[in-house]
């Protein structure tokens, strides 16, 4: 995974609340057995419109994204976040998302960043002619014009998202706890391997 | 005396496998659920890194999203192939992948085969108090039957199948009580509909959801899996509801449930995971089970929920401005006016399935509102998806096939089918779909579709009449 800590460039200022996965990734567009390519089917719907924001020159290729609550709602697909980082995009702006979303982002490289309304409010003004700023270590995400909004995120989403961490091979250095807990789970619990 | 604990936090609490500082906790999963559509990415990843599956015993593979419903084999009983090319590669990797990683595999032809939310039930795979993961959002279902079930996406399904576990943020409690009898006409589905437009599509953001009250305790299991299954409609992680007697019988005898001396240890472990008296949720919302009426959705949220007696809302009536132009775009996508009645709103489809409900109960809901009748003129697609090989042939025994098939509508084999659109059951653009899946979102069921959620009896009596339309007026 790619480490992410600054990022700076346009954003592109959807705004819009609810964006479910639909919306990110058609399901039509589920049916590979790979992760690469999926950036073309992204926001297919909303593409449909010969003047949509993503298609316009100033937002290709813009890393930043920029949306209203509960982005990434809907379905568990992971493939909203590979159809993202496909398209470039490496930090979402949002009040809020879904939780398997904000998983999924990370997994992949991508921050999510949680800001109240009114700042989403200020940065959807400013996306429309410059760029905006990120600063995971920080945790800032600043404007050419002095604004600065600071953002929580969990430390150990930050950790991974900073050294580009893969988290299975974290896990694999828990092995013993989890042959432990295997143990003790049979102990106590035999019934609980399927009984056929 | 220990702290009272809820439902939720004694499952978490017997699961951890290993607490770190900054309050995530690495948790052991039970059980892992496989289908074709959001694993292949997952074997490719354990297969580049040499990584192998720590527990096949704990995992179990079924092909559902993207099989097609229409016959798979010939009269000769021969494997009939599938069209769609890409349809048909994914199948082709979990056949593979399943037997390669030692991972038991029930294939599209098996008499079990079905949706895996219907499987897991069904075949005992899933049992109370366990952690249950899946790579579809739906998983919550299984919080029927009082397990911690939750959708995950395709990086952690790799890292299940590679260590067993998943690192995970404790989730804050809700507690969604519903007291009362409901009413004639109205099911499980009315009421997870009717507390999804009460608590909203991001409700329950960042909790797990425990339902209660006497009208969830009357429920069969078929009932509260449709409600725990919708769990993630209200935004929550997962839902739940504490195992009883109803629970524990309908898990005694299935293929993978414990046995025998087994089996009474397991029914004691089970009994002691109900919430203890004087334990706390983060939020509690009650709800008055008189209130719920069949309901419908109007919009393209699962919270856009009016009773089936009520009228297109107006944008401006939502005191919310992003909601006011969020509900504008979705009438304007539904195709719809403020003020029209729904029972005035036609519809040209109709879809009886999904694991919401194509459980054997909501066959029969639908063949009790369907027998004797035929669907309207102006209905022209109307399928039946039983959830799994085993219900259909149950809903064949019983004789519901033949009520179908004799009203109009078509008799499917199993899988996830329009409830997303991945094979070819589609819904065509500018179309309406009564539909007891659970998601009405943009393009859900086909490009341009416009779908309005319902229960099995109100599917049926839309089929019957060609509009929406309340059930009551067609029961006794
Ligand atoms: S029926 Fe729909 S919601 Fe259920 S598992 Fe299949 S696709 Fe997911």
């Amino acid at each position: 995974m790619t480490p992410l800590n600054q990022v700076e460039g346009r954003a592109i200022p959807l705004g819009l609340k609810n964006v479910d996965t639909d919306v990110i990734i058609p399901a039509h567009w589920l049916k590979t057995t790979t992760r690469e390519g999926m950036g073309r089917g992204a926001f297919e719907s909303l593409r449909a419109d010969p003047d949509n924001l993503f298609d316009r020159p100033e937002y290709k290729g813009a890393p930043i994204l920029i949306a209203g609550d509960n982005f990434g709602c809907g379905s568990s697909r992971e493939h909203a976040a590979w159809a993202l980082g496909d398209l470039g995009i490496r930090v979402v702006i949002a009040p809020s998302y879904s939780d398997i979303f904000s998983g999924n982002a990370v997994k992949n490289g991508i921050l999510p960043v949680v800001l109240p309304q009114a700042a989403i409010d200020r940065l959807l003004e400013v996306a429309a002619t410059d760029p905006v700023s990120i600063d995971l270590e920080h945790q800032t995400v600043t404007t050419p014009f002095q604004d600065r909004f600071t953002f929580e995120i969990d430390p150990f989403r930050k950790m991974c998202l900073l050294d580009g961490l893969d988290e299975i091979s974290l896990t694999e250095k828990s092995d013993a706890a989890i042959g432990a807990y295997e143990d003790r789970l049979d102990a106590e619990r035999p019934w609980m391997r399927p009984a056929a | 005396m220990t702290r009272p604990r809820t439902l939720y936090e004694k499952i978490w609490d017997a699961h951890v496998v290993e607490q770190r500082p900054d309050g995530t906790a690495l948790i052991f999963i039970d059980r892992h659920l496989v289908h074709e559509v959001t694993s292949p990415q997952a074997f490719a990843g354990l297969r580049t890194s040499g990584r192998t599956v720590r527990r096949p015993d704990l995992t179990l593979a079924v092909p559902d999203h993207n099989v097609p419903t229409t016959p798979r084999k010939d009269a000769a009983g021969n494997r009939l192939p599938i069209t769609d090319p890409e349809s048909a590669a994914q199948l082709a990797a979990l056949e593979k992948n399943a037997p390669e990683f030692g991972i038991r595999y029930i294939d599209a032809v098996a008499p079990e085969q079905g949706i895996v939310h219907v499987v897991g039930p069904e075949q005992g795979f899933s049992l109370p108090g366990a952690t249950i993961v899946c790579g579809d959002s739906h998983t919550a279902c299984h919080g029927g039957i009082g397990a911690l079930a939750f959708g995950i996406g395709t990086s952690e399904v790799e890292h299940v199948l590679a260590t067993q576990t998943l690192l995970l943020q404790p989730a804050k409690t809700m507690e969604v009580r519903v007291e009362g009898d409901v009413g004639p006409g109205v099911s499980a589905k009315d009421i997870i509909l009717h507390i999804t437009g009460v608590i909203g599509a991001a409700g329950g953001t960042g909790h797990v959801i425990e339902y209660t009250g006497s009208a969830i305790r009357a429920l069969s299991i078929e009932g509260r899996l449709t409600i725990s299954n919708m769990a993630i409609e209200g935004g929550a992680r997962a839902g739940l509801i504490a195992p009883d007697e109803t629970t524990f019988a309908y898990l005694k005898g299935r293929p993978y449930a414990p046995k025998s001396a087994d089996w009474d240890a397991a029914v004691e472990y089970w009994r002691s995971l109900a919430t203890d008296p004087g334990a706390t949720y983060d939020k509690v919302v009650v709800i008055d089970a008189a209130d719920i009426a069949p309901s419908v959705t109007w919009g393209t949220s699962p919270e856009d929920v009016v009773p089936i007696t009520g009228t297109v809302p107006d944008p401006a009536s939502f005191a919310d401005p992003s909601k006011q132009a969020a509900a504008a775009k979705s009438l304007a996508y539904m195709g719809l006016e403020p003020g029209t009645r729904m029972q005035d709103v036609p519809v040209e489809n109709i879809f009886i399935g999904s694991c919401t409900n194509s459980r054997i109960e909501d066959m029969r809901a639908a063949a009790a509102v369907l027998k004797g009748r035929t669907k309207a003129p102006n209905v022209k697609w109307a399928i039946v998806v039983p959830g799994s090989g085993l219900v259909k042939a149950q809903a064949e025994a019983e004789g519901l096939d033949r009520i179908f098939i004799d009203a109009g509508l078509e008799w499917r084999e199993p899988g996830c089918s329009a409830c997303l659109a991945m094979n070819p059951d589609k819904v065509p653009a500018g179309e309406r779909c009564a539909s007891t899946s659970n998601r009405n979102f943009v393009g859900r069921q086909g490009p341009g579709a416009r779908t309005h959620l319902v229960s099995p009896a109100m599917a049926a009596a839309a089929a019957v009449t060609g509009r929406l339309t309340d059930v009551r007026e067609l029961i006794d």
